[in-house]
């Protein structure tokens, strides 16, 4: 019995070790070779792209990228700002309630019956196909951009979560009853921790796909928002300031790997 | 101040399982009476009900009928005088050997005696490991960590279910005697399941033996050998004798699952 739950454990291990937690970095050689491999492509691209003397509009250098990220930053900067309420707004309601749906329907496993294949359909269907019946119901403010966000990364936060809250650990639990625990602390003290590595995973896999819904949705109109200035500059061939957004994004998707690499490490260290 | 004399007292304990394929009696009337301060085994095939026995005086099994007690006080759900030892040693991985072995006090609301417990970590070799993760140990330390945690909340009654089952012969023979020092100096009312019969007679008092479907005491061993022991009796006749004529009696029992006793 407890051979079987270990080992439901340690598929876990793998499941969130895989996506919270890169090849670890061992010594200074391997970070000079990763560096020296950006140098050569970056510098590669620009050589390159002068040599041929292609056309900005067509395939702008990496250094007149970075100018242009510089030089429009003023344009572009309350784009990010509406891009990033957005996400947060949206994140936060989905994932918040993808994770207590998860807490709740798990202890009720007609219930979970039930509703997974319902929840699997919201995972397995773009969000953003949902948009322009959004924007006709809701308008081209904020709030279908809001609730295409929640609904992309609710469902990925719950059925994730939900994986988590089914470990079960009967000798665990045991522990816990053996001391007179209630059933809140069983699930405070036990459960939580137990599903905390793959609720983290959830979270960081909810946080990707709110940024794809999130731009995909102001690309789709509004005329506010990262997304809606990519559409602008390649339709203007205004392709440097087009990059310079890409860039953007390609950091703030490094940012939410970085944060929840650390957070899984600090809350699910233990299983590794 | 004379300690309360408090004896584990199960009467008429019967569990029926209900199975697709039919009620499994796991126990039929079973009686024992552990006096405070004895140390007793309860070996017997797989499936005798031994595990269900423990699992219902600990509190976290509810039997069909008969009556479990701590002196004069029924035993219905877990009770604070009765600790519990698992199989593997059952820590939490996410919490440090220190936080591992405030849980229970943690649980009941109680604030943790933290001198007491750095002397029983001292006390079996894990002075200075509070602060280790659980898979930062080996298997022997881990179960060290787990007979602190068992034993800092101070319990009158200490239940082993087959706690030392996964570790190493050497390990084992470590713990036994780790357990036998502790027992002499606790004086705990300890009740034991097991595999091995070498462990059984060498911690025990008395080693009673299980029958299979329906479970039920079919024999009490008494041990006769001088406490306090040590691992040198393991290599008497006695010992062996003992050890076998125990053996003998699982085998003659009716169950195919005595054959995986035999083998051990």
């Amino acid at each position: 019995m407890s051979d079987s739950t270990n080992s439901n454990a340690s598929s876990g291990v793998n499941m969130s070790g895989g996506l919270t937690s890169g090849p670890k970095i061992q010594n200074m050689s391997e970070v000079f070779a990763i560096i020296a491999v950006a140098v050569v492509i970056i510098g590669g691209a620009e050589f390159l792209l002068r040599f041929f003397e292609v056309k900005e509009f067509v395939m702008p250098t990496p250094s007149a990228i970075v100018t242009a990220l510089f030089v429009h930053f003023d344009e572009i900067a309350p784009h990010l700002g509406y891009t990033l309420v957005e996400l947060v707004v949206g994140y936060t309601i989905g994932a918040s309630i993808g994770m207590i749906l998860a807490a709740v329907i798990t202890q009720f496993p007609f219930v979970e019956k039930i509703i997974t294949p319902y929840i699997l359909l919201l995972v397995t269907t773009p969000m953003l196909a949902l948009v322009p019946l959004l924007i006709l119901n809701f308008g081209f403010g904020y709030a279908p951009r809001i609730i295409a966000v929640a609904l992309a990364a609710g469902p990925m936060v719950m059925i994730n979560s939900a994986t988590g809250f089914r470990r079960v650990d009967h000798d665990k639990i045991a522990l816990a009853r053996s001391y007179g625990a209630t059933t809140f602390q069983i699930f405070t003290k036990i459960r939580i921790p137990m599903a905390m590595p793959m609720i983290i995973v959830g979270l960081m896999m909810g946080a990707i796909f709110s940024v794809i819904t999130a731009i995909g949705a102001e690309m789709s109109g509004g005329g506010f928002g990262l997304g809606s200035k990519l559409t602008t500059f390649s339709s203007t061939l205004r392709t440097a300031e087009f990059f310079a957004v890409i860039l953007i994004l390609a950091v703030m998707g490094i940012c939410i790997y970085v944060f929840f690499s650390w957070l899984g490490k600090k809350l699910a260290g233990w299983e590794s | 101040m004379k300690k309360q004399d408090k004896p584990l007292l199960v009467r008429g304990a019967t569990k029926v399982y209900e199975t697709s394929s039919g009620d499994v009696h796991a126990l039929q009337d079973v009686d024992l009476t552990v006096q405070q301060g004895e140390f007793i085994s309860v070996v017997g095939p797989s499936g005798c009900g031994k595990t269900t026995l423990l699992w219902s005086i600990a509190g976290l099994h509810q039997l069909s009928s008969g009556a479990i007690a701590l002196a004069d006080e029924p035993i219905e759900k877990p009770h604070p005088s009765i600790g519990m030892m698992f199989q593997s040693a059952n820590l939490l991985p996410w919490r440090t050997i220190q936080q591992n072995i405030e849980f229970p006090f943690e649980i009941r609301g109680q604030i943790p005696d933290r001198s007491k417990i750095d002397a029983l970590l001292n006390r079996v070799g894990l002075g200075g490991f509070g602060s280790k993760m659980p898979k930062e140990l080996s298997g022997g330390m881990q179960q060290r960590a787990s007979i602190v945690r068992a034993l800092s909340s101070d319990p009158d009654v200490l239940l082993m279910d087959e706690p030392f089952g996964a570790l190493d012969a050497f390990t084992r023979d470590e713990m036994n005697l780790l357990m036998e020092e502790i027992w002499e100096e606790t004086q705990k009312t300890i009740m034991l399941i097991t595999h091995s019969i070498q462990e059984a007679v060498f911690l025990s008092n008395k080693v009673y033996v299980m029958s299979a479907r329906p479970g039920r005491m079919h024999k009490v061993f008494d041990v006769p050998f001088e406490r306090p022991r040590d691992l040198k009796l393991m290599e008497t006749k006695e010992f062996f004798d003992l050890v076998n004529e125990i053996k003998a009696e699982i085998q003659h029992q009716p169950s195919s699952a005595a054959a995986a006793v035999a083998a051990e």
